[in-house]
């Protein structure tokens, strides 16, 4: 922290010539300090602008911490001539999207199960909501050995009716799939809160209308619950695909990446060349990986919005 | 944005739907509350429960038997001995991953709920030229993945890599974006007039924000608090990446080296899962409701 008041103090002074020149016209103080904004800015700066706007140098040089050589693009083109490091930029958008559009599905059904009046529903909301609460390697770890291939329950329970019994994170075509099958069990619960909170929150006027006019379940919740619970699902669609483009511990409890280089996302790629002292490539990844969130996520929000403003 | 201008209030609670005058219980309402609730009970124990009801039965097992990862009942029950093996690993690791846990847990987010309702308070209460770039450096904050090997490269040169101080100021600042967007919010709340009862009072600024305003953000706080330090605590990459060396673990990475491990040691590995799930169990069982009002904040336009 002493450290920190250093750098900070650029920042203030930009603004001060012009804070108390209008205080001394009014005669008082400003109940509201400018410095308010300081301490979190400092952090701010230090921890996350400074380390961001870095990586943009950092990914044009081979880096070991101590010494760096400028090689300009050299990383980003051994990034996309690497198969396996292709492979991992275009998991990370089959990633984002499956777990994304799952999420939306099951947690809007489960919010208008829920939200009805039916037996068992505050038990029901706990133990679907519980697992967000959990460390997210403790669920990869334990799923790992539900899914076995071998003695896992799973398979154990398919084998016992003969059906067939997939390596579920030893098969390279469902390594992938199957993490984020895991990643949907743990985050649809927040989904599903969120959907709660937007469709509690509809006039329940709408809803008498509608069946006084003589509209059935799938009539209401076409018309009115799908329109109007869109705020509530433009925020699972934002938060779900900015976790799911930037997730990794499941991935690296899981398969670290494996088998082979099947279930590797960009993140997991960054931890991997980091492990092994390439931290230029690491770097790059990272620059990629920023690039690859802002360009999706810099749309989607546009897009949400214009809907919103329509309404 | 939809993120800054969907999270509103941080009381947004999924409560009841107004229930209308009570209908007589015909057949068909009577399977739609009853069956319907039945049958999801069903799915819910066998997706929901069973993998905890797993991780209980490991817990307990033998090293043969977990071994064999079945749902079976165990012959044998070793709680106690797995309990006392698990904690006793590399030299009670997991008692100092405890305690390095809570104090990162605690300082951070302590940090955290200060720093940001001031930026919060701020945000609502002063029209300044700061203003739009500091929203949109929150936003920023939201959405930017952090950059790892450069921020490695800031903590070495700060002489705090790989110490949990330099992973508490990570953890605070990584919180820094969604706590000040919950924080605006509840601001917006508290009348202006009460600001100005106090300046009228003698108050500075400093006792305007810590002794009038802060104790009325009491609700957001503590939403902010619990929602922050379950993250925290559960946070996997941030200490594998800045707390690397065995000398400080968290418990998250206790986990990972019981991963690594042999593999006949699955009992003590899902007793390490049960005992660092119960601390958010806790949290989840006392504090419900602040969780449910900080994850749903964006849900309801207003």
């Amino acid at each position: 922290m002493t450290s920190a008041a250093v750098h900070i103090e650029g920042k203030p002074t930009a603004k001060t010539p012009q804070a108390p020149k209008k205080d001394r016209r009014r005669g008082i103080r400003s109940p509201y300090p400018s410095w308010f904004y300081i301490p979190a800015g400092a952090l701010y700066l230090i921890f996350f602008a400074v380390p961001t706007f870095s990586s943009f140098y950092f990914a044009l040089t081979r880096w070991t911490l101590f010494s760096q050589q400028f090689i300009g693009f050299g990383n980003f083109v051994q990034f996309f001539q690497t198969p396996a490091l292709t492979q991992g930029f275009i998991n990370t958008f089959i990633y984002g999207f499956v777990t994304s559009a799952a999420k939306v599905i099951l947690g809007l059904a489960l919010a208008l199960l829920l939200t009805n009046p039916i037996f068992g529903r505050g038990y029901l909301r706990a133990v679907v909501f519980f697992p967000v609460l959990v460390s997210t390697v403790g669920v990869g770890l334990t799923f790992k050995a539900l899914l076995d291939p071998f003695h896992g329950v799973v398979n154990q329970v398919l084998g016992f009716f003969h059906l067939p019994q997939p390596g579920w994170y030893t098969d390279p075509h469902l390594a992938l799939l199957t993490v984020a099958g895991v990643d949907i069990w743990k985050g649809v619960g927040i989904a599903t809160l969120i959907f709660m909170a937007g469709i509690v929150a509809i006039p329940s006027d709408y809803f008498e209308a509608a069946r006084v006019d003589g509209a059935g379940s799938f009539k209401v919740f076409r018309s009115i619950t799908l329109p109007l619970v869109r705020p509530a699902m433009a925020t699972v669609i934002i938060l779900s695909l900015i976790g799911g483009l930037r997730s990794f511990d499941l991935i690296w409890a899981m398969t670290n990446g494996g088998p082979g280089f099947s279930s590797d996302v960009i993140a997991s790629v960054i931890y991997k060349q980091y492990q092994a002292g390439f931290f230029g490539l690491s770097t790059a990844g990272n620059v990629i990986l920023f690039l690859v969130v802002t360009a999706i996520m810099v749309p989607v929000q546009w897009f949400l919005n214009r809907k919103e403003a329509d309404l | 944005m939809t993120v800054t201008r969907a999270i509103t209030t941080a009381s947004a609670n999924p409560g009841e739907r107004r229930r209308g005058p009570r209908r007589p219980m015909t057949f068909r309402r009577f399977t739609r509350k009853y069956l319907i609730g039945i049958i999801a009970i069903l799915v819910s124990i066998i997706v929901f429960l069973v993998p905890f009801i797993f991780i209980l039965l490991q817990a307990v097992k033998d090293p043969k038997e977990a071994g064999l990862m079945g749902l079976d009942w165990p012959t044998t029950w070793q709680f106690g001995q797995n309990f006392f093996e698990v904690i006793q690993t590399n030299n009670y690791q997991l008692l100092a991953a405890f305690i390095n846990s809570i104090v990162l847990t605690v300082v951070s987010v302590g940090i955290m709920v200060v720093f940001s309702a001031m930026v919060g308070y701020l945000l609502h209460r002063k029209r300044s030229k700061i203003n739009p770039i500091a929203n949109f450096l929150v936003l920023a904050g939201l959405i930017v993945p952090p950059a790892v090997v450069p921020t490695i490269w800031v903590l070495q040169g700060l002489g705090i890599f790989d110490t949990l101080t330099g992973m508490i100021l990570i953890e605070a600042t990584l919180g820094l974006s969604f706590a000040i967007l919950l924080f605006r919010a509840f601001v917006a709340t508290i009348p202006r007039e009460l600001d100005e009862a106090a300046i009228i009072d003698g108050a500075g600024p400093m006792r305007l924000f810590f002794q009038v305003i802060l104790p009325l953000l009491r609700p957001v706080v503590v939403t902010v608090i619990v929602v922050q330090a379950v993250a925290v605590f559960n946070d996997f990459t941030g200490p594998l990446y800045f707390l690397p060396s065995s000398d400080n673990p968290t418990v998250q990475l206790t986990l990972y080296n019981f991963q690594s491990q042999s593999v006949s040691q699955y009992n003590l590995l899902f007793m390490n899962i049960l005992l660092i799930t119960i601390p958010p169990l806790i949290m989840y069982i006392f504090f419900n409701r602040q969780i449910v009002a900080g994850m749903t904040s964006g849900a309801v336009k207003g």
